[in-house]
């Protein structure tokens, strides 16, 4: 394991140390640190999982645009469109509120890659759908509110 | 009895002018489907006519935006795929289903059901690729099976899309079968004591608690479904579940009274373009 | 898995518009069977990964709340027709699959 990796996987215990190593430049915001952030995923309410992205005190942004249904057909497949119009795009987060877990994905966007993601989601009830967007260091944030009669999560 | 019954529930359509038994002079199968046009357009008459393909989704945008989302790319597309591998799998024999089926099954499912004349009985597509499997030495599929039957039509029906229903109705046997269909269609049934007709022509465009009802004509076009993007539903197994949804012991799938029933409910979409495999939710 | 990934992928102008569908049951781990009425292991795509011509465009990190047979679509600036998209992705019991189109 290279000194970097050891070093910063030591202090990540809590939030703001991925976030103060790419601001450093000592991390690349491509580079995959753990296989998979376990604690976000995991995490059962919005606090967490930001918390184990990474992320604080995200600004409310009117430019990015959430398009999902105002009712889902069935909260099982729930397409869920995300636009960023901040320049300098290089994440979108998608979050169910709601969800057992309500981290959905977090995607990287490099080379020319635009602000935009095109998915399906789960969502076990009523909640707001919420994007998170990093852009130049900083995290923005928008959500929308989808309506669920069928919920799709299983169980 | 049960056609005074089937009156009342006529005559509370307000409007819809349709005959029950073949014996009224001016009783057609393209004079019925003109009726129901002819009903649901002066309820509705904002929402075109070709939109009754999409059903419910014809009266709700936030609804039609979805399937449109989801059919770009549709989740089931390797289902779709399953249902092509049994197509093209020659049988032992070594023939396929093309060799037997007209046109080489390509644009033909909006001819069916049709009445055989031969056998004296409404025929589906179904039967016909049952009939071709037979002739070449392999068992019948059950109609109700999703994993066979369905998957197979999920994609052999595709190979119709864009065709236009073209339901005949000619003999008077024929005729016969298309009037029991529409019997079945009006007849209360169930515990809960409705026909199809109480929710599809009288309640289409209205809620049944969440669900908007969806218009007679412009049903039978668009099946197998794919509920929720992943469950398989053929026609036959959606009305098993009407029957159902009313509290009535479903008749079998692929027996005369569901066959009839197709009969009829098919024609009432004559004209309109076929399209397999879809998503509701 | 047994239908492979399925890739879309043509320009818009000067924007690459990538599609995809990856076939995968994306468990939750919360259903339960509705033969045995045992809870379904959870068993879902965890990362994926875009490349265009071998450079990375999209890394991206998937739990169990995407749709069974996840889709996926997004805009590339700057690649051109013919060009070479690559999918990857790996899920939680370290299965992985690929597939690639070229821009249309």
């Amino acid at each position: 394991m290279n000194a970097l990796r050891r070093n910063v996987l030591k202090g990540a215990a809590g939030a703001g140390t991925v976030a103060v190593a790419v601001a450093a430049g000592l991390l690349k915001p491509t580079q995959a640190l753990a296989a998979w952030n376990k604690d976000a995923f995991e995490a059962k309410n919005v606090g967490d999982a930001m918390k184990g992205l990474g992320v604080s005190g995200p600004a409310d942004s009117k430019a990015i645009t959430i398009k999902a249904p105002d009712i889902a057909e069935n909260g099982a497949v729930v397409p869920v469109e995300v636009t960023s119009g901040i320049a300098g795009t290089t994440g979108i987060t998608i979050l169910a509120e709601k969800n057992a877990s309500p981290l959905i994905a977090d995607f990287r966007l490099s080379g020319g890659t635009q602000g935009f993601i095109s998915t399906r989601i789960k969502m076990g009830q009523t909640s707001l759908v919420r994007a998170v967007v990093k852009a130049g260091g900083k995290s923005y944030t928008a959500a929308k509110e989808v309506k669920v009669t069928i919920g799709g999560c299983g169980g | 009895m049960k056609q005074q019954i089937i009156m009342k529930l006529l005559t509370g359509m307000a409007g819809l002018g349709i005959a029950l038994g073949a014996a009224t002079a001016h009783a057609s199968p393209e004079s019925d489907r003109q009726e129901f046009i002819k009903y649901y357009t002066s309820k509705y008459p904002n929402v075109k006519v070709e939109d009754y393909v999409y059903g419910a989704l014809a009266f709700d945008a936030d609804s039609k935006a979805q399937y449109d989302a989801i059919m770009e790319f549709p989740p089931f597309e390797g289902d779709i795929e399953k249902g092509r591998k049994m197509w093209e799998t020659p049988f032992k024999n070594g023939k396929t289903y093309a060799d037997c089926l007209p046109n080489g099954g390509k644009q033909i499912a909006g001819n069916y059901p049709m009445f055989d004349e031969a056998k004296g009985k409404v025929v589906t597509l179904q039967d016909a690729i049952n009939d071709c499997r037979t002739a070449n030495g392999e068992e019948a599929y059950k109609v109700n099976d999703m994993k066979t039957m369905g998957t197979l039509t999920a994609y052999m029906r595709t190979l119709s899309d864009g065709m236009l229903m073209n339901v005949k109705v000619e003999s008077p046997k024929a005729m016969a079968a298309y009037e029991d269909g529409k019997k079945t269609f009006f007849s209360r049934k169930g515990q809960l004591n409705f026909a199809c007709a109480s929710c599809h022509v009288q309640n289409a465009g209205t809620r049944l608690r969440s669900e908007i009802i969806s218009p007679a004509v412009g049903h039978a076009v668009h099946w197998p479904v794919f509920r929720g993007g992943d469950t398989l539903v053929t026609l036959q197994q959606r009305y098993d579940g009407c029957f159902k949804q009313v509290r009535a012991v479903p008749p079998a799938q692929g027996g005369a009274i569901m066959n009839n029933l197709e009969y009829f409910h098919s024609s009432l979409s004559n004209g309109m373009p076929m399209k397999a495999s879809v998503f509701r939710k | 898995m047994a239908e492979p990934m399925r890739i879309r992928a043509t320009m818009a102008g000067d924007v690459a518009d990538v599609k995809v569908l990856m076939n995968h049951p994306m468990e939750t781990g919360l259903r339960k069977d509705a033969k045995t009425g045992q809870l379904v292991p959870a068993y879902f795509i965890q990362e994926v990964t875009a490349t265009i011509n071998g450079a990375t465009v999209l890394s991206a990190d998937f739990g169990s709340g995407v749709s069974k047979n996840p889709y996926l679509g997004f805009k590339v600036k700057g690649p051109k027709k013919g060009d070479k998209v690559v999918v990857n992705w790996a899920d939680n019991k370290g299965d992985k699959n690929s597939a690639e189109t070229l821009i249309g």
